[in-house]
């Protein structure tokens, strides 16, 4: 094996390690900020500051007793938490994180910060986050339980409503990059206008990102979209039954989706790892930063908007949501044209 | 000889999970294994250098029309066929419908038998790729263009269709 590839594999073991390592340090993240919002301090007994919670939640979870109970489908109760932890996973598998680099010089030629670079890479992460539903309407199904089943239901509802506005507004992002490769999207943004303002497409797409992140919301299941779970109604909806490894797979696949969510918003709209001041080489401190700040906006948004109700979300996506995201795309297609004629 | 052994063992996936399909008495079970199916074809499209094709079936057959089918099953409630439903007072069990299937069996296998050994039928492939997404694009909206506004039309109609099914009586829209 030669370096460069022992270099790509560590590129591959780094990008898994980072995913699960955010999913400890957001649960970490939120249970902290959602204290200091209710004015609390959050977990504060576990290491310095409660820096080490994620570690004692991690090994109370592993020693829990695993319970399956009557009636439940065998294999598709096992099977569910794995889909929904695999998809969360592959999904990242096309997002690149950092612009190209010879790690200082110890490489001819550059190696891309990334898993794999493939020409329709959007369209993989749009494909391989909406099988990650399985894993809930298969949970809430085999678990032989109604609240499960209902959870299990709204989430393919959710998904179906929600998948239409999120697909279009990619699909503007794409016009005006001209491809589907997200690392080719991210280097279209590279320069400034007028000499101060980045040429990210947030500021040509302001509309298409607000669609985005909204149905990235309601992806990735969270407050105040979070139905398939409500637990004023459903007790804890698809997971109810769920206990020990199983059930920890499940937040580990949400919290997973929500980086991957916000990495993909970075590549799409903040311009990836073109930022001010630093280096190309060092681009991937301004990715970080760009996911970072997503993730935060995330968190505060769970803990301020109060859950929707069932048929409101429903009506959002289809009556508000989906026509403003094809009105956008006519509006980009059109300025596409004009401007490129 | 790598790739020939993975297009095998994505071909034996993809027959074995079809006829699985047909096999299961539990709908829930044919619905998961129609999923292995399709992600099978998709990973041979991508064998045969055209991943769009792979990913759009992925998106919209595995991803979105598999979801409603799961969403019908579980409202249906039917985690197990009833067999004492299913004996000769079936509809399905008629001498008539018997012959129907039959006749349609052997028509597929005239069908495909006559597809795949025809004259100059497999020599086609091996020509210009068309896997980029522009190209796609392209000839789907000028040489094509009849065929895909057609569709479009068909499927408008489909949905209209639903839309008034689903309406109730003397209810306002």
């Amino acid at each position: 094996m030669d370096l460069r590839t022992a270099i790509q594999l560590g590129i591959i073991g780094l990008t898994f390690f980072m995913l699960i390592n955010a999913s400890a340090l957001l649960v970490l993240a939120e249970r902290k900020i959602m204290g200091f919002m209710q004015q609390r301090y959050g977990p504060y007994r576990v290491g310095p500051h409660g820096m080490l919670q994620p570690l004692a939640d991690i090994i109370k979870l592993l020693m829990k007793e695993e319970l399956r109970p009557k009636g439940a489908d065998k294999w598709l109760f096992t099977l569910a938490p794995i889909i929904s932890v695999t998809a969360a996973f592959a999904a990242f598998a096309t997002v690149p994180w950092g612009a190209q680099t010879t790690f200082f010089g110890l490489l001819d030629e550059p190696v891309k910060l990334g898993v794999a670079d493939v020409n329709v890479g959007v369209l993989v992460v749009f494909a391989v986050t909406s099988m990650g539903v399985y894993g809930i309407v298969l949970a809430g199904w085999a678990s032989n339980s109604k609240y499960s089943l209902f959870g299990g239901l709204r989430a393919s509802a959710q998904m179906i409503s929600y998948e239409l506005a999120y697909a279009t507004a990619l699909a503007s992002v794409v016009m005006l990059a001209g491809s589907l490769s997200l690392r080719e999207v991210v280097d279209s943004q590279s320069g400034v206008w007028f000499g101060f303002i980045p040429r990210w497409y947030v500021f040509l797409q302001p509309i298409g990102f607000i669609i985005y992140t909204i149905a990235g919301v309601a992806e990735t299941n969270r407050a105040p979209f979070d139905f398939p779970e409500a637990e004023q109604e459903l007790v804890a909806g698809y997971n109810t039954e769920y206990s020990s490894v199983r059930f920890a797979l499940f937040p580990q696949a949400e919290y997973i989706n929500m980086a991957t969510m916000s990495a993909v918003a970075t590549d799409l709209y903040l311009g990836g790892w073109h930022g001010p001041w630093l280096p190309p080489e060092y681009g991937w401190i301004w990715f970080l930063a760009k996911v970072g700040v997503i993730l935060f906006v995330y968190i505060w948004v769970r803990w301020t908007v109060p859950r929707y109700r069932y048929d409101q979300l429903m009506s959002f996506g289809w009556k508000i949501l989906f026509p403003a995201a094809v009105i956008n795309l006519l509006v980009t297609a059109a300025l596409v044209l004009y401007f490129n004629a | 000889m790598p790739e020939t052994l993975v297009f095998y063992l994505l071909a034996a996936l993809a027959i074995g999970a079809s006829a699985m399909v047909i096999g299961q008495r539990n709908p829930m079970y044919s619905v998961m294994m129609l999923i292995a199916s399709f992600g099978a074809l998709a990973a041979l499209y991508i064998q045969l250098d055209a991943p769009f094709v792979a990913v759009a079936q992925i998106i919209i057959y595995a991803g979105a029309i598999m979801v409603l089918f799961l969403f019908v099953v579980m409202l249906l409630n039917a985690p197990q066929e009833d067999r004492a439903e299913w004996d000769r007072s079936h509809p399905l069990r008629q001498p008539g419908v018997t012959r129907f299937g039959t006749l349609m069996a052997l028509l597929l296998v005239i069908e495909l038998t006559w597809a795949l050994t025809g004259p100059g039928r497999a020599v086609e492939s091996g020509a210009a790729p068309v896997s980029s997404v522009r190209e796609v694009g392209r000839v789907l909206f000028t040489d094509y263009m009849f065929a895909f506004e057609a569709t479009s039309i068909l499927i408008l109609v489909a949905m209209l269709g639903a839309v008034l099914l689903a309406r109730r009586e003397g209810e306002q829209p």
